[in-house]
């Protein structure tokens, strides 16, 4: 049942990323990267960290989502529908194969620590005692680098507005 | 027992899920036929009226009237629509709104699924649908649908922040996000004692998540023109009704298994499921009569004032309470510690909210305007009456 299921999400990240790709419309894009962040959401659930997948649906299916689609629908897009093909869709094509041999190679011949078949578990609890005690200086770096990046849009908004 | 636990079919868990899903929706679906009659009962009997009184004894059959004159009115759309998102955002609003219900302990033996972070778990589902919400509006190619649509998901998204921060506070006290183990955490006291910030917050916050007035801006009739309802009809309109009743029991269940004990306070587990249901049951009704007290109390607020009592109001305030609750969690401080912090934070929040929020506004003195045109006599021209006071002399 398990295997069944992580076949019907994997079909879903990956028609979902080649729908990104391959549509015309860029909302019906975006709308197959929702599809595709949940796919993945899915496979999180199954490799049990049920954590992670609930913030994948809450971060990007949620905050990261309505930024794309803000300003997918605020801006001109349909006016642009017929011209998102260039002429490197091959060199694209070579690019993303490099990519994906690349992926494969290191996933096989990395050495993983522990045994990749089998599952372990990680409680919930431990994320959160990892996240702010063990590895608490980081996570507030990565809070400051956002805190700068947000008052930095805000800044940058605001001048805009007084230019006009 | 049709919303059975799953340990009773450990073999089919998903056939089990799923029947109980197919009957939550039909359980729901009538829930929320008899919720539009209650709605318009109480607004009624707060308005002076009656309400609906013709069909059947006090009106009981208008919601099954309205229902089949909804399903049997033409499905129009717009010629200019596009298809897809027209055709999907209806789902896209209305299965969130009911996976929602998946993770809802109703009694102590009656869930759907038992989910170890069943309160992530309902604020991250309950967040998708405001993606229906953009693609409604984008896709009817009505400018009124698209400001409705862009509305909602702001306001969504804005309003998300300090519901969630107010979770957060709630998860710091009973330090964990089952709500499960939350419900039998407030086995003597409810946790709307140690966290009256966070119940206010949660209040508020609930009623702008579901777009009910004072927060209906996105629906607002007078500005948007129903916002993004405006091309849909029929049963497609229905649904959207649907999921926002859907989502308002939701967030009633919610606030009543977070912040009231749900089942468990002040009977205890042991008392069995009939009436640990009438609990769950009459503590949903407290938070909906509440909803619909504030529909017929409160005008409808502007954007600008609700996006920044969110971000300027109750997202310090929300904040400020995971603070101290650190604080209180560090020093190891005892419980009143809680009651006493969140307690000076609401009322610095009722305070605040009327400051920060008409900030910027001028100040005018108020001035009484009459009702209506002819609700004052017009007075008469000077030079009407200089003509008469010439006449009399």
């Amino acid at each position: 049942m398990t295997e069944v299921f992580f076949y019907i999400f994997a079909a879903t990240v990956i028609a979902g990323g080649l729908g990104v790709v391959l549509l015309r419309n860029i909302v019906y894009s975006a709308l197959t990267l929702i599809a595709s962040l949940m796919g993945v959401a899915g496979i999180y659930i199954l490799l049990s960290v049920e954590f992670l997948a609930l913030v994948q649906v809450l971060i990007y299916g949620g905050a990261v989502m309505v930024l794309i689609l803000f300003a997918l629908m605020l801006t001109r897009t349909r006016e642009l529908k017929d011209n998102l093909d260039g002429d490197q869709k091959p060199l694209a094509a070579v690019a993303a194969l490099a990519l994906l041999g690349s992926f494969i190679a290191a996933i096989t011949q990395t050495t993983w620590p522990r045994d990749v078949n089998q599952i372990t578990t990680v409680p919930f609890n431990d994320i959160g005692n990892a996240l702010f005690e063990r590895w608490a200086v980081p996570f507030e770096i990565a809070s400051g680098v956002l805190l700068v990046a947000l008052v930095g849009a805000i800044i940058i908004a605001m001048q805009e507005e007084g230019e006009r | 027992m049709l919303l059975a636990a799953p340990a009773i079919d450990i073999d089919q868990p998903f056939v089990n899920a799923a029947l109980g899903l197919i009957a939550f929706t039909l359980v729901m679906t009538v829930g929320v036929m008899y919720a539009t009659w209650y709605e318009r009962k109480i607004v009624a009997r707060m308005q002076y009226r009656l309400g609906p009184t013709r069909t059947g004894p006090f009106g009981l059959l208008q919601p099954i009237a309205d229902t089949f004159k909804l399903l049997t009115k033409e499905d129009l759309r717009p010629a200019t629509a596009d298809f897809v998102a027209f055709e999907l955002a209806v789902f896209l609003i209305f299965i969130p709104a009911l996976m929602v219900f998946v993770a809802v302990p109703f009694t102590a033996d009656w869930f759907i699924s038992a989910i170890p972070l069943s309160l992530l778990y309902i604020l991250a589902v309950s967040g998708l649908s405001f993606i229906g919400f953009l693609l409604a509006g984008w896709g009817s190619d009505s400018k009124y649908a698209l400001l409705g649509g862009m509305r909602a998901a702001a306001q969504l998204i804005s309003y998300e922040v300090p519901l969630i921060m107010a979770m957060v506070g709630v998860v710091m006290v009973t330090g964990t996000v089952d709500a499960y183990q939350m419900i039998l955490y407030q086995d003597t006291v409810p946790l709307i004692v140690w966290q009256p910030l966070g119940f206010m917050i949660f209040l508020i916050a609930s009623i702008a998540e579901v777009e009910r007035p004072p927060f209906d801006i996105p629906t607002g009739e007078s500005e948007v023109a129903g916002g993004v309802f405006i091309e849909y009809s029929g049963i497609r309109w229905s649904m959207f009704q649907l999921s926002s009743y859907v989502n308002m029991y939701a967030f009633a269940l919610l606030g009543a298994f977070v912040f009231m004990g749900g089942w468990e306070w002040p009977f205890g587990t042991d008392v069995g499921w009939g009436l640990q249901l009438l609990l769950t049951v009459v503590k949903m009704s407290l938070f909906i009569v509440f909803y619909l007290w504030v529909r017929a109390s409160f005008p409808r607020l502007r954007p600008d004032q609700l996006m920044s009592y969110a971000w300027k109001v109750l997202i310090p305030f929300s904040l400020a309470q995971i603070f101290f609750n650190g604080f209180i969690i560090v020093y190891d401080l005892p419980d009143v510690a809680y009651l006493i912090s969140s307690g000076l934070l609401t009322v610095g929040l009722g305070y605040s909210a009327i400051f920060i929020v008409r900030r910027g506004e001028p100040r005018k003195p108020l001035q009484m305007v009459p009702a209506r045109a002819t609700a004052r006599k017009p007075e008469p021209e000077p030079a009407v009456v200089a003509a008469a006071e010439g006449a009399a002399t």
